[in-house]
C-alpha cells in the first residue's frame, strides 16, 4: 500500500500518579512528565514493520494537541515515521470531535490504512478508532494482536473477552493496536538527530472547520473512594482463618 | 419517560452476564422504560433469557444470518435504525463487545459516547473514571442528545431473575456493509470460571517469573474454584494470555474475593479490582502498593505460601 496514517497522542506519562485539584475543577497537570500514549507507540511500530516488509511506502504520524505535542511527533519521526502533522488545538476535545478531525486529515491524505492505539491512557475513552471508521464508512478492527496484509484485504486477529477473533476486512480500514501486537523499538540517538530534519506540518484546528458541539461537559472531578485499611496476617494459617471468618473458603 | 435500549451481548445461546448489570444501571434512571435488543441469527433462546430479567420492560429481536457474530460494522447501522425508532438512551456493556460496537453507533448518531459509566446521577448526568481510575468525573450530556454509553459492569449488581417481558420481532431497514467479514473465534477452552463474572479470582503477577511457574496460580485457582487473572506485567512477559489481564487496559472485575499473588499493585492494576469485596495480597515486598488496598495482607515468598494454602484448603 502507499500510505499508513498513525495517531500519536501526547498524554501524561504512564508512571505519573495523577491527582485531582482541591477545587474539583480538574486534575493537576502542571509540570508532569508527558509521553507518547503507549498504545500509539505499538500502532506506529506495526506501521514501521509493515513498511520494512515492503508492504507500505510512507508512514504519516498525526497528532491533535498543543504546540508541545511536536515533541511526541518528533519521537514518532525518530522511531521511523516519514513525516508528521500536528493539528494544533489547546484544551480538551470530545471523542467525536477527535474522530472528525482525524477524518479531515484522512480526506486530505487518503491513506489505505489507519492505525491508532486501542485507548489513550489519560481519558480512557477508547472511541477514536470506532468513530473514525464509522465516519469514513470503512471497516474497523479494534484491539488487534496480529495483522496480515493479503493484497487489498487484511486478516486481523483481535483480543476479545472470549479469546481471539479473526476478521477479514477490505482496505482502506482502521485498526487499533492492543498490547501484544508487537514490542515497540527504542529510539537511538542518531535517529533523534535525523528526525529533526523530517517534515512536520502544523495545521490550525480551526482551519479544518470541524464542529465542536459540546455535548459532554465534565462538571466535577473527584478522587476515587479509598478502601478501608486492611489487616496484615503473619502466616498461611492466619490467612486461611481470616478467609474462613469471611466465609470465602 | 426515558426510553432506554440495551444491546444484548451473547454467544448465540447464552445472554452474557454483563447485560443484567446494564439493566441494574438503567433502572437507576427515574421514569425509564428498558428494552433489550437481541441481534442474532436465531435470537429466541437469548431473548427468553433477557425477558426473564427483573427490570426489563420489553425485548425486541432482529433475526438475520448476518447477525450470527457481533461484527460492529454490521451491527451498528441496525442499532442506529432501532434507536431512530424513538429511544433516548442506547447502552451496551463495557466489555470487548460493547467497547467495539457502541462508539461506532455513537458516531453514526453524531453524538459522543460515555465510556465506562460507573454511576447514574440522573438521566443525563453520570460518573466515569479517567486516568486509570485516579479521577472520577461527573459528565453532563446536553439535553436532546441520544445518550450512548458503555456500562462498567463491575460497578453494578446483576439484576435478579423473575421478569416476564414481552418479546417481539422487529425488522430494521439498514444497508449492511460487506467490507468486514467474520472468519473465526478461537476460544480459550477451559472449565475454569469466567474471569469477568467469577465470585473468586486468583491473580498472578511478574513475581511468578515464568509461564511454567505461573501454573501454580492455575493450580491454586482450581483448588479454590476461582477464575485466574494476571497483571499486565505478567501478560507482557508472556506468563499468561491477554484475556486474563486485569486492570485499566484489561478487565475491570468485582469478585467477592480477589487474591493477588506476586502483584506489586500498579495503579493501572488497582483500577481493575477496586470494586472487589475482599482483596488478599501476597507479596514478598512489604512496601508493595498492593498492601495499601488489601483487606488481608501477607508478606511472604509466594513460592513458599501458595503450596501451603493449597495444602491447607485440601485438608
Amino acid at each position: 500500500m502507499r500510505k499508513i496514517l498513525v495517531g500519536i497522542k501526547r498524554v501524561v506519562d504512564y508512571n505519573v500518579r495523577i491527582r485531582v485539584k482541591p477545587d474539583n475543577s480538574g486534575v493537576v497537570l502542571d509540570g508532569v512528565k508527558m509521553s507518547v500514549n503507549p498504545f500509539d507507540e505499538i500502532a506506529l511500530e506495526e506501521a514501521l514493520r509493515i513498511r520494512e516488509r515492503g508492504e507500505a511506502e510512507e508512514i504519516v504520524a498525526v497528532s491533535i494537541g498543543p504546540d508541545d505535542a511536536q515533541q511526541q511527533l518528533r519521537t514518532a519521526l525518530a522511531m521511523g515515521a516519514d513525516r508528521a502533522i500536528l493539528v494544533k488545538h489547546d484544551g480538551m476535545l470530545e471523542p467525536l470531535t477527535v474522530a472528525k478531525t482525524l477524518m479531515a486529515i484522512v480526506s486530505r491524505e487518503q491513506p489505505e490504512l489507519v492505525i491508532l492505539g486501542k485507548q489513550a491512557i489519560d481519558d480512557d475513552n477508547s472511541q477514536a478508532t470506532q468513530m473514525l471508521s464509522a465516519l469514513w464508512d470503512r471497516p474497523q478492527v479494534t484491539c488487534a494482536s496480529k495483522v496480515e496484509i493479503k493484497g487489498n484485504t487484511l486478516s486481523v486477529v483481535r483480543e476479545v473477552d472470549a479469546g481471539l477473533e479473526t476478521l477479514e476486512v477490505d482496505l482502506p480500514a482502521v485498526i487499533s493496536a492492543d498490547l501484544r501486537l508487537n514490542e515497540p523499538r527504542y529510539v537511538k540517538l542518531p535517529d533523534i538527530m535525523k528526525a529533526k530534519k523530517k517534515p512536520l506540518d502544523v495545521v490550525e484546528f480551526a482551519s479544518l472547520n470541524v464542529a465542536t458541539p459540546g455535548q459532554l461537559t465534565a462538571t466535577h472531578y473527584e478522587p476515587p473512594k479509598a478502601r478501608a485499611k486492611g489487616v496484615m496476617v503473619k502466616d498461611v494459617a492466619e490467612l486461611i482463618s481470616a478467609l474462613k471468618n469471611k466465609g470465602l473458603v | 419517560m426515558h426510553k432506554l435500549l440495551i444491546i444484548a451481548e451473547h454467544d448465540g445461546e447464552k445472554l452474557n452476564a454483563s447485560i443484567s448489570r446494564c439493566v441494574t444501571a438503567a433502572r437507576q434512571i427515574s421514569d425509564v422504560h428498558v428494552t433489550v435488543a437481541v441481534l442474532a441469527a436465531d435470537p429466541s433462546a437469548v431473548a427468553a433469557q433477557a425477558a426473564a430479567l427483573t427490570g426489563v420492560d420489553a425485548v425486541i429481536t432482529v433475526a438475520a444470518a448476518a447477525n450470527a457474530h457481533a461484527v460492529a460494522a454490521i451491527w451498528a447501522p441496525q442499532v442506529v435504525a432501532l434507536v431512530r425508532g424513538g429511544y433516548s438512551h442506547v447502552w451496551g456493556p463495557s466489555t470487548s463487545f460493547g467497547k467495539d460496537l457502541m462508539p461506532r453507533v455513537a458516531a453514526l448518531l453524531d453524538v459522543n459516547q460515555i465510556s465506562d459509566l460507573m454511576a447514574v446521577d440522573s438521566a443525563h448526568t453520570f460518573k466515569r473514571p479517567i486516568y486509570a481510575g485516579n479521577a472520577i468525573i461527573t459528565v453532563q450530556v446536553a439535553a436532546g442528545s441520544v445518550v450512548v454509553a458503555t456500562v462498567r459492569t463491575a460497578s453494578f449488581e446483576a439484576a435478579p431473575a423473575g421478569g416476564n417481558a414481552a418479546i417481539s420481532a422487529v425488522s430494521v431497514d439498514a444497508s449492511l456493509p460487506t467490507h468486514t467479514r467474520f472468519v473465526s473465534i478461537a476460544q480459550a477452552k477451559s472449565d475454569r470460571p469466567d474471569l469477568q463474572t467469577a465470585p473468586k479470582v486468583v491473580s498472578g503477577g511478574r513475581a511468578l517469573g515464568s509461564a511454567e511457574n505461573f501454573k501454580i496460580i492455575f493450580s491454586l485457582a482450581e483448588k479454590m474454584g476461582a477464575a485466574v487473572g494476571a497483571s499486565r506485567a505478567a501478560v507482557d512477559a508472556g506468563y499468561a494470555p491477554n484475556e486474563l489481564q486485569v486492570g485499566q487496559t484489561g478487565k475491570i472485575i468485582a469478585p467477592q474475593l480477589y487474591m493477588a499473588v506476586g502483584i506489586s499493585g500498579a495503579i493501572q492494576h488497582l483500577t481493575g479490582i477496586k470494586d472487589a469485596k475482599t482483596i488478599v495480597a501476597i507479596n514478598k515486598d512489604a512496601e508493595a502498593p498492593i498492601f495499601e488496598v488489601a483487606d488481608i495482607g501477607l508478606v511472604a515468598d509466594l513460592f513458599d505460601v501458595v503450596p501451603q494454602i493449597e495444602k491447607a484448603l485440601a485438608g
